[in-house]
């Protein structure tokens, strides 16, 4: 696809936009509490106490909704796996530790709307039956979490949370936890170790978080867009949920775009909708740029290129085109961009990423930023590609967590799609990105 | 099929798998990698050890698992029926895995095999070989660190060559409780390392990820090293060469090394141990594997301390006291004959011989010892207790633990509960507490503490604490309801330690506490040789075997065995390691015949050294020179425990027998024993160590009745008047020991001498943690920096012999007794100071 100019999308795409979760987003001070009741705010919450925590849990399952961190684990059965009447406390957590290149789907979320997400705390604390809930907020991230602190305190003192929540009987404390900014602690284990006051490194499973989760109780790690939708789904009902996106990827989804587009930002649509819409919903792509490669959902998932433009955004339609659904952060580039350097930087960062715990990841980054270093700055041999190839094929699978696995995703796809562009720097046809200045003694 | 566990035993729940085609039928929830060795197939793995929790780091371990997307690290995936396991032998897919992973392991690692101390042993090196490529792909730059960092004055990193498999963290955390090591930063420049300064908000300069930001050559204030008391063991467990030992660096090589099985002679716990030597000459020593007593398991104690052996006042020849008034080298018939006619003359004067043995002999010397005693010198007046001891405790060594085995490390994994009085289970048997750790942290297992403070040790088994003020414990063992109740559940342990003879009355209620309970009690002496030279005799009441002094059937067995007219064996008890001191101070005792014993470790050392000096005669039997050799008039030499064969009893009743690590001229005890005996017209058969081990398992069981059970009753704690406290101490692991001596990296590990002092003793004092605090007697005061503990008002605690808190030498009391405490250091000349000899 190509274009010179902003385009401004035809109605019948506009019709594709599902604004659900992002529709109080341009709403004045939505983030208030005042402002947030009078929007619906809390009364799905109101709906939700007066229900049986299992008819809840089943509510969920019923709307057929799927993780939004980007493993896309049914959400209802996940809260089925608590155990009840343990005699254990159990612990909700939510994952906003968001550092996914690409993405930036939660973070909006909870600047604009936080009150969303603590309405869907108490709701799913209150079906799998927790009385402690802890938002696990990316460090960086310090805008978003006064904006989530200040809801949360809102919360508390309109009778949201503490005791006795709205005459119900039912407790709740919620605590905002800011991390200390690392990619890992995004890994559900990672975040429990970090939460607990370790350092973030994932943990052996079994026993999986539903058992042995935080400080080894039941524990349910949800991501922020899956639990702010629970209010919607409580309101609306699990049939009005599948109305939108497809079978077996129920409910609407925020696509974050970025990159080459007119109008990068957050696009709320059903799953399913394909790239070619969501271009032109974005005003198409910036002037004298045309589509070369993207990412579906963010650096982690293998690159497509602009013969997937018509791959229906959900979990299946992108698996079956080789990639992975993520965190839906598609970075759009453009035939300006050279997907060699691309993906170097992408290494970069999850090289300095990895936590270290196993071999593969942390040696394997290393190496794969050093030979790309090399490709980069003209010193790259034929050698090198199979190098890098076999290197991920070391890393793949045989990493302890997943973030090795992601790391493998931009080179192994852009070796499969853009290796001409790889030759070019090894046969000199490419001028040098990086000095070879920081390479003496290489080779 | 193969058949990992027995068809049918104990009713084992049991998985059949096939691993490479073959069927086996194995232990559920064991693991893979586990299964998989006992059925003689070797994956290669680095963070695996069979004694930590899995860690799944290394990735090294890799099979093929039918119906598995991926492949499956072997040692954190526990097998199931049915499951269909294909490793590197038949599994392409397995294979590759493991090669990537064991290249990706040595990109970053230095290839410095000829100078490392783990090359010729190192795993990394033997997987290398058989898992890893002939040739590298790599072509950059390699990690590079500053190396060594000194973690501890005994423990080097070698960041460089450091794999992350974190065995030794986890070691730390997990089977110490010591973690003071851990990793940190993150991706390739993730490290090893002790907690410093800037961890907790110093300045040290930090960078960016690509230069490794935790610089870290040399120690720096702030830095807690790694000063665990078993930080050997992560040397050992290493994988790799990035944990060295100070000692040992760069001092040999494996394959020159002899490899020797051993038993530690320090503290009662009994570990095997491996001693590594070369051209006679020992170069290291490791931990042992031996799963019934110290699992893989040593201390650095054990591990670090054997440099005495050959410090340079070994004694060599025998030495006699001339008319010139000095020793000199003698012929060993000069010595020998000397030695006879100086003992026959005390044997046949008025006050007859006594001998002192301590407690490093091995079973089979204490025993010659014993019957020398008896036979030779015709007296009961043998004592092995070279420390603070009782009458009553002599009672209850004869009563309730001589001869029996009632309580082992495996009744420890299996107790419900465990009392420990008298006893710092890991300053004093490190491997007991090791035990006792590692059943706490399976769960289901209390332990409480009677003592004054929960110290390290007992905050490591989160231990509840029976507050005791020293002196008071007796009458808690009678009288506490917590004690009594908790040693009320099955399983219970009742643990005493040697400590507990100073308290008058606490072996009696812990015997009678043990009986009305039901628990099992233990008595946990502190060094190698006390539990031995109890079954063997050397005792002023016990003869061999457990048989009392006092019973005429007792005697006439061994008068028997032993072939000896009736009448040789006196009737009436000995005298006690005191009673002879004392007497001998004053001129009331012949003779005394020393065997190892050093003045300092005896309840009062400055009367020991007055009765060493005023002693009619005085025969040394030594290794090195000491407090004793240099009065004797007669010294002969004898072998350290590794120049001879022997036997230690074990704090269990579990006999430790070892060979002769290194072949020397140096001769047992027993033998010279035999020597001496002969001059006095004696055969006592103890020349050789197998004949010795022949006549003490030809001991037949007594038919004697044993000794009562001490009825002692207590008489409660001192009451501290104004600027008075109570006495609480015992030894640290590391503290001034002889045979310790020589060893300065592990000195360097030792725990800082402190006085110990309540918050409100403190207050009253007007001392803040770390200010100077004098505690004196009459007889002398020594000053420690205070720490501020949670302790009885009235109660002040130092460690019994270490620099500068030489206890029983500066003050003369011990335990219980009432001291004076001040502030500051006292005006005037210091009258402690550090070193005793």
């Amino acid at each position: 696809m190509s274009a010179t100019a902003v385009t401004v999308p035809r109605r019948e795409v506009l019709e594709k936009l599902t604004p659900v979760l992002t529709k109080r987003w341009l709403s004045p001070d939505a983030w208030r509490i005042d402002v947030y009741e009078r929007l619906d705010g809390y009364a799905a919450l109101r709906k939700a106490l007066a229900a049986h925590p299992d008819a809840l849990i089943q509510l969920i399952k019923d709307s057929g909704l799927r993780g939004r961190g980007g493993a896309g684990f049914p959400t209802g059965l996940k809260w089925g796996f608590i155990p009840q009447n343990d005699g254990k406390p159990h612990y909700l957590v939510v994952n906003a530790d968001e550092g996914e290149p690409g993405t930036c789907k939660d973070l909006p979320l909870m600047m604009h709307d936080p009150h969303s997400l603590v309405e869907g705390v108490i709701i799913a604390a209150y079906a799998i039956r927790a009385d402690r809930a802890y938002i696990y907020i990316r460090g960086e991230a310090v805008h978003a979490a006064r904006r989530l602190r200040n809801a949360v305190k809102e919360a508390y003192a309109a009778g949201y949370l503490g005791r006795n929540i709205l005459g119900s009987g039912f407790d709740l404390d919620l605590v905002v936890h800011s991390g200390a900014g690392a990619y890992i602690c995004g890994e559900e284990t990672a975040l429990l170790d970090s939460l607990e006051g370790f350092r973030g490194q994932p943990r052996l499973r079994p026993p999986f978080p539903a058992t042995h989760g935080l400080y080894a109780s039941p524990t349910v790690v949800n991501n922020v867009g899956t639990i702010s939708s629970v209010p919607y789904i409580v309101l609306g009902g699990a049939a009005w949920w599948k109305t939108m996106g497809t079978e077996k990827s129920s409910g609407p989804m925020i696509y974050s775009l970025s990159g080459r587009i007119a109008n990068p930002g957050q696009y709320e649509c059903s799953l399913g909708i394909t790239l070619r819409e969501l271009i032109e919903l974005a005003g198409g792509m910036q002037p004298g740029h045309s589509l070369r490669f993207w990412t579906p959902g963010g650096s982690s998932t293998p690159l497509l290129t602009a013969e997937h433009l018509d791959v229906p955004l959900d979990f299946e339609g992108v698996a079956a085109a080789g990639s992975i659904l993520g965190t839906t952060a598609t970075q759009i580039f453009s035939d300006q961009d050279c997907p060699v350097y691309a993906t170097y930087r992408w290494l970069e960062f999850y090289y300095h990423e990895s936590c270290g715990k196993c071999t593969p990841c942390r040696e394997g980054n290393y190496w794969m930023v050093r030979v790309y270093r090399r490709i980069l700055s003209g010193q790259g041999t034929y050698e090198d590609l199979d190098t890098l190839l076999d290197t991920c094929d070391n890393i793949l699978g045989r990493a302890f967590c997943g973030l090795g696995d992601g790391a493998t995703s931009p080179v192994t796809s852009s070796l499969k799609y853009f290796k001409q562009d790889y030759l070019d720097y090894i046969e000199g046809r490419t001028a040098p990105k990086l000095s070879d200045k920081a390479l003496v003694g290489a080779h | 099929m193969a058949d990992v566990v027995k068809a049918g035993s104990n009713g084992v729940e049991t998985v059949t798998l096939t691993i490479d085609g073959v069927e086996v039928t194995a232990p559920k929830g064991a693991l893979l990698i586990r299964v998989a060795e006992q059925l003689g197939i070797e994956i290669p793995r680095f963070c695996d050890h069979p004694l930590l929790a899995p860690a799944g780091a290394c990735r090294q371990c890799l099979v093929e698992v039918e119906g598995q997307r991926k492949p499956v690290a072997s040692c954190t995936q526990t097998v199931a029926d049915g499951m269909v396991v294909k490793t590197q032998l038949t599994s392409p897919v397995a294979k590759k895995a493991q090669a990537g992973i064991m290249e990706l392991l040595l990109i970053n690692h230095p290839l410095d095999c000829p100078m490392c101390d783990k090359g010729g042993e190192c795993p990394l090196q033997n997987q290398a070989m058989s898992t890893g490529r002939t040739d590298t792909r790599f072509h950059d730059h390699k990690r590079e660190y500053p190396k060594p960092v000194a973690i501890s004055t005994q423990v080097l990193l070698d960041r460089e060559r450091c794999v992350l498999c974190q065995r030794c963290t986890r070691f730390s955390d997990e089977i110490a409780g010591d973690r003071f090591i851990d990793l940190m930063d993150r991706s390739a420049a993730e490290q090893i390392g002790v907690y410093r300064d800037d961890a907790f908000s110093g300045d040290h300069p930090r960078s960016a990820i690509d230069e490794p930001g935790y610089e870290q050559e040399t120690a720096e204030p702030g830095d807690e090293p790694f000063n665990s008391y078993f930080s050997g063991n992560t040397v050992q467990i290493c994988p790799v060469g990035a944990l060295t030992g100070t000692q040992y660096r760069f001092r040999a090589r494996p394959f020159d090394l002899v490899s020797s099985p051993s038993v530690c002679e320090h503290c009662s716990a009994g570990c095997a141990q491996r001693t590594d030597h070369r051209r006679g000459k020992v170069m290291r020593r490791l931990a042992g594997d031996d799963p019934a007593v110290n699992e893989e398991w040593n201390c650095d104690k054990g591990r670090w301390g054997f440099r005495y052996a050959t410090a340079s006042d070994r004694i060599t020849n025998p030495m006699v006291r001339r008319e010139d008034g000095e020793l000199h080298e003698a012929s060993w018939s000069e010595a020998l004959e000397m030695a006879a006619e100086g003992l026959r003359n005390a044997r046949d004067g008025a006050y007859g011989v006594g001998v002192l043995t301590g407690g490093r002999l091995t079973v089979e010397d204490a025993y010659a010892y014993a019957k020398f005693a008896r036979v030779a010198l015709r007296t009961n007046d043998i004592d092995f207790r070279a420390r603070p001891l009782s009458n009553e405790e002599a009672d209850f060594l004869g009563s309730t633990v001589v001869g029996g085995t009632d309580v082992t490390y495996a009744d420890v994994d299996a107790a419900s509960a465990a009392v420990v009085v008298g006893l710092e289970p890991e300053e004093e048997c490190p491997i007991l507490f090791l035990r006792l750790r590692k059943a706490y942290r399976k769960g289901g297992f209390a332990v409480t503490a009677v003592a004054p403070f929960l110290s390290r040790g007992f905050t490591k088994l989160d231990a509840a604490l029976v507050e005791a003020v020293p002196g008071g414990e007796a009458d808690l063992l009678r009288d506490d309801p917590r004690v009594a109740e908790t040693l009320r559940a099955p399983g219970a342990l009742l643990i005493v330690g040697e400590r507990l003879a100073t308290v008058p009355g606490g072996l009696s209620a812990a015997a009678e506490l043990a009986a009305r309970t039901g628990a099992k009690l233990a008595w946990v002496p502190r060094r190698a040789g006390d539990r031995g030279a109890v079954d063997a005799g050397c005792l002023p009441n016990l003869l061999p075997g457990g048989r009392p002094v006092i019973e005429a059937t007792a005697r006439a067995e061994l008068a028997g065995i032993w072939d000896l007219e009736a009448g040789i064996i006196p009737s009436r008890p000995g005298r006690s390691t005191d009673q002879m001191v004392a007497d001998a101070a004053v001129g009331r005792l012949g003779a005394l015949v020393v065997a190892g014993v050093d003045p300092a470790d005896l309840a009062d050392p400055r009367l020991a050294e007055q009765a060493l000096d005023n002693v009619g005669f005085l025969v040394s039997l030594e290794v090195r020179r000491s407090a004793v050799s240099r009065r004797a008039d007669v010294v002969f030499p004898v072998a350290p425990v590794v120049e001879k064969a022997g036997s230690f009893v074990d704090w269990e009743g579990r006999l430790r027998t070892f060979d002769r690590v290194l072949t020397t001229t140096a001769m047992t005890d027993a033998r010279v024993l035999d020597a001496i005996a002969a001059q006095l017209g004696v055969a006592l058969g103890t020349g050789d160590v197998n004949a010795v081990r022949r006549e003490l398992g030809g001991l037949p069981a007594t038919r004697a009745d044993r000794i009562e059970p001490p009825r002692v009753s207590g008489i409660g704690a001192a009451r501290p008047g104004d600027g008075e406290a109570v006495l609480a101490t015992w030894h640290h692991l590391i503290d001034l020991s002889r045979l310790l001596e020589g060893d300065e990296y592990l000195a360097g590990t030792a725990r800082v001498p402190v006085v110990r002092l309540g918050k409100v003793l403190a207050e009253r004092l007007g001392v803040a943690e770390g200010d100077p605090v004098t505690v004196g007697t009459e007889r002398g005061a020594l000053t420690l920096p205070a720490a501020i503990t949670e302790l009885p008002d009235g109660v002040v605690w130092v460690p019994t012999n270490s620099p500068g808190a030489t206890v029983r030498r500066t003050l003369g009391v011990t335990a219980g007794a009432v001291v004076k405490v001040s502030a500051g250091a006292p005006a005037g000349p210091i009258l402690a100071s550090g070193g005793s000899r």
